[in-house]
């Protein structure tokens, strides 16, 4: 690329042609005064702060919008330019309220902090000030529009980053207004950047509200608990109480977003449900009592049962030395019976990986690929950054190409779709696998026999094969669905033979670690060999004698709530382990109050295999002691090896050695050998299609009462194409009885005509819907 | 009169004839000749554009950019779509002679810019006009049914390969949307706000594509220029400033309208046209090229001729050519009060000196004129416009800072005898 010399207020530069004189000021260290400038949104040019002098221009130049020529001279802070920019304050700050000792934003406000430099000390402007009518934009943004300086830079995040305008710029002149479009909210999974994004307090947070100046609060480092991307975190805490989570900067993983689940679940740590106290149940009442009590009372008990009669499971939100520890504690006591992988349904490629599955290129790839198809994945709720950065691949012209059992707004193009039920998802993908073949002049591949070539298949398969940069991802969904296997094995060959990318869109923020550090049957740390055992659905088919539960909630957290919650039920000894009391109350012997995320040290390794360690950012509410702790104290009185660890680090240590990054992705491997695909199930009857609403995906962020106002967290409803609810003789918003297995629900009807016709969709993950069963699987729905 | 003699009557012509409007008048007095011709024989491009700097035509609409030029900046080799707009958003106060064009003589129009569609190689081209004189868009919708139904707008014209479609499009009567770049906003059928220069339309205009636009007075100039060539028109005005133009002339004169005359033409000969100030008053000021060019007084304004130069060295501009003409009796700061209203009412708000700054300005000159005035507003006002100028978008900001600027340079006294007596000196 050809490079410019210039000159800004004196120093000489080299940059490359296309940057603006904003790009060459931060280039060269110097700040430039702005306000609707923002490095990852389009340029406005309308706050007019950064104006400049460019030596030979007729006026002064705006940085932000200005291409710099070879031999430009430019001036930041010659009087020429420093005039300019003093009249642009003075003009904010005419109709700004000037409330700063009550607004939000006061101590971190770029307006406020600017006129610091060049506000004039007092107002020329006598006049009355404008006024301008607050709106209600959802439980967590709050306004005060009068405060707004028209920046845009909200309105340009909704349409550039969150791929849907909900906020614009109504009205003219002095009458301009940022709104949403009339009586609805900003419902956006990536709402609360606006936020962030806000130079002033005309957007701040609704849950933050007047709870704390920004300078009491010491500001600490984490990592988000919730998806798999593991966006880098900062809280902020006063008085040993989180008050609020703003991103941490990283280009490589979260840039400068965050999505709304990281932001607002703080808010679930201080909740009444959390356990303080370890407790036992002693006659059917539960009675306090201290940790050594406990435990020893744990350990004796445990020491009772045959080891292949007890059974560990945790989720793949808890860090990986917890896990790390629960697996050598199972192993040490020997029994191989430890899983994370509640919501999988499918196992049978635990003796046919090479490897754990992650996302097969690191993050940064995902924005931009010039080829993508996604098999079983609600991208914007599961992965709502990853997403973003799809979506940013696809601005750049890339095809998307979709294989779902339900189509919800992607909010970018889609080259291609195919919706089908459940059952029909293996199918599909082998579809595609034929015509690729096909396209390729290859003889179709044996898994692919039961595939159809159709039109959308070979519109696939041709776009797939298409760009430069291909890639096939797996959702949540696909994960864990009932033949997982075979579409794993068949997204393995259609990126084969279309020489793409292979990735799994990990579940969890620990999806990774959790299998990297064996807390899988049959695998130990980094995929040594160890003693087998049963994995999460054998363990919970039948009742075992004991239960050591890291962090679940068994009737929220499982593939199928009803069996779980009755074999956890039959066991003679439940361990709870838990920053929360919740249903376990009803089924746990012992109740050990354990840390969530921000009161412990810990590690969580995201989808392309980073691993990141944090430390606890406030003391443990009450008697709540760190997972790890807990799980080492339990080694030593089960008498066990090897559990005498000082720190966190030497947990982790010991689990993925001195070089946990490098040891991690020489482990990682999507690629599997061996899997028959059989032909597809009939099903006749009608399918449940159930996905795992944003909000309700783990114990913090279900508790957290801001999230759960929002659109997503609304009641589960039963959902069907409109053909469906006139041959079932229902009604749109009437009312449904649906019935997997022993209970019957009465629902909503809602209609969604983007679902196949034979699907009834009800969340799964949902105290309201934990009745009814497996997550997959034939479900019928009638009249009430 | 036709348009096979050069007369100075370059686009009022047909307004002496019958049927001023219609196709046949427009084609019996040697209408779209030019445009049949350079189509069927093939002229170069490039040839057009010459005749063009030959002509020193030189933009009507108000900045007054030398049209031949502008037209080169057209990558016309570009291979994909390119458009020709129309800009007949005539909302300039004071300016009301692009529609006499349309309502008069929409053929000429018509054929400029399908000419402008073959040199600039448009095969689509556009008429943005002003919102608030729905019949004559409404009359300019039946002018492009006819040309279309004759073929002199459609596919394959001449039986030749070029093509040129062209579409009438109204707005709703912003102000705004007759700076350029809003006015393509506004046709994507977004809100009318300005775009950040550069990129220029040339190279990213209408639906990102190069896009040459300009006024409805200098497009129909063009086939005048092609007809008889640029050196003829040239002759009618004088260098630097070709050919005739039209005069929006209102205010105190006794015969209000139209008039076209050459570039050059004394500002007293034009006054004179006009039936001279009315009632045998005094002429006060004139604002000689619509409301946001800076008002000169009347003395120093009967010594300029009506051109570009000219004007510019008096410390104003020709702009629209639209001459507002002040008698006497005229109260200055109720004057520019009104005008202010119009900038703050106008600004589009989306950057900060014009929308924070024109209702600043109204506010002041109100309290100025009601009585309410301060020993400090002068210097204040002088200070606010001075912070607009040249720090906005787009020009709306200079166009609310000049007039405010110029009456107190000119009339200065008149607005300190307002904040020292609360009353009117007049």
């Amino acid at each position: 690329m050809a490079t410019l010399n210039i000159e800004i207020d004196g120093k000489a530069l080299t940059v490359a042609s296309g940057k603006t004189i904003m790009d060459a000021a931060n280039q060269a260290g110097i700040t430039i005064p702005h306000f609707c400038y923002h490095k990852k949104l389009s340029i406005a040019a309308n706050c007019r702060m950064c104006l400049v002098q460019v030596e030979k221009a007729p006026k002064p130049l705006p940085a932000c919008a200005t291409p710099v020529t070879d031999g430009m001279k430019v001036h930041t802070r010659s009087e020429y330019a420093i005039n300019a920019q003093k009249a642009v304050m003075e003009f904010l700050l005419i109709n700004h309220p000037l409330d700063c000792p009550i607004c939000d934003q006061g101590g971190e406000c770029t307006l406020q902090d600017l006129a610091v430099g060049y506000g004039g000390s007092a107002s020329r402007y006598q006049e009355i000030k404008r006024v301008v009518p607050d709106k209600n934009l959802g439980p967590l943004i709050a306004t005060d529009m009068t405060r707004c300086i028209h920046c845009s830079r909200c309105v340009r995040f909704g349409q550039e980053i969150a791929g849907i305008m909900e906020l614009g710029m109504a009205g003219r002149g002095e009458h301009t207004e940022v709104m949403p479009f009339l009586e609805t909210q900003v419902a956006s999974e990536l709402s609360g950047n606006v936020i962030d994004l806000c130079p002033v307090g005309a957007l701040t947070s609704k849950p933050f509200r007047y709870t704390a100046r920004s300078w009491e609060l010491s500001r600490r480092p984490s990592i988000s608990p919730h998806d798999s991307l593991g966006s880098n975190l900062e809280v902020h805490v006063k008085d040993n109480r989180v008050m609020r989570v703003v991103p941490r900067e990283n280009e490589d993983v979260n840039e400068c977003w965050l999505a709304d689940r990281d932001r607002f679940s703080y808010e679930g740590l201080n909740t009444a449900e959390r356990l303080t106290q370890p407790m036992i149940k002693q006659d059917g009442q539960w009675v306090e009592t201290t940790w050594q009590q406990a435990l020893e009372h744990v350990a004796d008990r445990l020491k009772t049962f045959e080891p292949a009669a007890i059974g560990a499971l945790s989720t793949p939100y808890r860090p990986a030395e917890e896990l790390f520890l629960l697996q050598k504690l199972m192993r040490g006591m020997g029994s191989g019976n430890v899983d994370h992988r509640l919501r999988q349904s499918d196992f049978s490629l635990d003796d046919k990986a090479h490897g754990g599955f992650w996302l097969g290129m690191p993050v940064t790839y995902m924005s931009r690929l010039n080829r993508i198809l996604v098999v079983g994945s609600n991208l914007r709720k599961d992965h709502p950054l990853m997403a973003h950065r799809i979506r940013e691949s696809v601005r750049w012209y890339g095809e998307l190409n979709l294989i779902n059992a339900a189509d919800d707004a992607f909010l970018g193009k889609v080259h291609a779709k195919r919706i089908v039920a459940p059952s029909q998802l293996a199918a599909a993908l082998a579809g595609v696998c034929r015509a690729l073949a096909e396209a390729k002049g290859q003889p179709a591949p044996a898994i692919a026999a039961h595939g159809v070539a159709d039109d959308i298949a070979r519109k696939m398969a041709e776009s797939i094969v298409g760009g430069e940069t291909r890639a096939v991802f797996l959702g949540n969904m696909a994960q864990h669905h009932p033949t997982y296997s075979q579409i794993h094995a068949l997204a393995q060959e259609i990126a084969r033979l279309a020489g793409a990318s292979f990735g799994v869109l990990g579940e969890a923020a620990n999806s990774v670690g959790a299998v990297a550090v064996g807390a899988i049957p049959g695998r130990g740390p980094l995929g040594q060999p160890a003693v087998t055992g049963l994995n999460a659905r054998q363990m919970l088919e039948k009742p075992l004698s004991a239960y050591l539960l890291l962090g679940v909630e068994a009737e929220l957290d499982t593939h199928d709530p009803v069996t779980a919650l009755a074999s956890i039920q039959a066991a003679d000894f439940v361990v709870v382990m838990s920053p929360y009391k919740g249903k376990s109350l009803d089924y746990a012997d012992v109740l050990l109050p354990i840390a969530p995320w921000t009161e412990t040290s810990g590690t969580f390794v995201n989808t392309e295999g980073r691993v990141q360690s944090f430390a606890a950012v406030v003391k443990p509410l009450g008697e709540t002691r760190p997972a790890w702790k807990v799980l080492r104290v339990l080694g030593n009185y089960l008498g066990l090896a090897g559990f005498d660890y000082n720190d966190s680090r030497e947990v982790l240590r010991d689990a993925l050695g001195e070089t946990p990054t490098g040891n991690v992705q020489a482990f990682l491997s999507n690629e599997v050998t061996g899997v028959a695909v059989t032909a597809p199930q009939p099903t006749g009857g009608l399918e449940r299609v159930a996905e795992v609403p944003i909000y309700q995906t783990d114990a913090v962020v279900r508790r957290a009462p801001s999230l759960q106002r929002t659109p997503d967290a609304a009641l589960p409803v039963a959902r069907m194409h409109s053909r469906l609810i006139a041959k079932l003789g229902l009604a749109e918003n009437g009312r449904v009885s649906v019935r997997q297995t022993a209970h019957a629900l009465t629902l909503k009807v809602q209609r969604d005509d983007l679902l196949p016709e034979n699907c009834v969709r009800v969340p799964a993950g949902h105290s309201l819907t934990a009745d009814l069963g497996p997550m997959f699987g034939a479900i019928t729905a009638e009249p009430v | 009169m036709s348009l096979l003699t050069p007369t100075p009557q370059v686009c009022s012509w047909t307004q002496a004839l019958d049927k001023p409007a219609s196709l046949e008048t427009y084609v019996a007095n040697g209408g779209y000749q030019a445009l049949r011709r350079i189509v069927t024989e093939k002229v170069p491009g490039d040839d057009i554009i010459a005749e063009l700097k030959t002509s020193a035509l030189r933009g009507r609409g108000g900045a007054g950019f030398p049209t031949g030029l502008k037209w080169s900046f057209m990558p016309r080799a570009f291979p994909g779509d390119k458009y020709i707009v129309c800009n007949s958003d005539e909302g300039e106060p004071g300016t009301f002679k692009d529609r006499d064009i349309l309502r008069y003589n929409p053929h000429q129009l018509i054929e400029g810019m399908a000419i402008a569609g073959y040199v600039l190689g448009a095969r689509v081209g556009y008429n943005y006009i002003h919102g608030e004189i729905f019949e004559v868009y409404e009359s300019f919708e039946r002018a492009l049914q006819e040309a279309r139904a004759a073929g002199f707008l459609g596919d394959e014209l001449f039986g030749t390969d070029f093509s040129f479609q062209l579409h009438a499009h109204h707005g709703y009567g912003a102000y705004i949307c007759g700076e350029e770049t809003a006015l393509l906003e506004s046709i994507e059928g977004k809100k009318g706000q300005p775009r950040f220069k550069p990129p220029f339309p040339a190279s990213f205009g209408l639906y990102g594509k190069p896009t040459t636009i300009n006024n409805t007075e200098t497009l129909a100039s063009v086939p005048w220029i092609v007809q008889h060539g640029g050196q003829a028109f040239l002759e009618l005005g004088k260098p630097n400033n070709g050919g005739s133009k039209l005069f929006s002339v209102s205010g105190h004169v006794n015969r209000p309208g139209n008039y076209e005359v050459p570039l050059g033409t004394p500002f007293s000969e034009l006054l004179e046209m006009a039936g001279g100030v009315r009632n045998g008053h005094k002429l006060k000021a004139v604002i000689p090229g619509g409301s946001s060019a800076p008002v000169l007084p009347g003395e120093i304004m009967m010594d300029c001729t009506m051109d570009f130069d000219s004007i510019a060295r008096a410390g104003s501009m020709l702009g629209s050519g639209a001459l507002i003409v002040m008698d006497e009796t005229v109260c200055m700061v109720r004057a520019l009060e009104r005008l202010s209203y119009f900038y703050h009412e106008e600004s589009c708000g989306q950057c900060t000196p014009c929308r924070e700054g024109t209702g600043w300005m109204y506010r002041i000159i109100h309290r100025i004129e009601h009585g309410q005035g301060r020993a400090e507003d002068l210097e204040l006002l002088n200070s606010v416009a001075g912070n607009i100028g040249g720090h906005t978008i787009c020009a709306l900001g200079d166009a609310a800072a000049m007039p405010v600027q110029s009456f107190l340079k000119h009339f200065g006294g008149e607005f300190a005898y307002h904040v020292e007596h609360k009353r009117c000196m007049v």
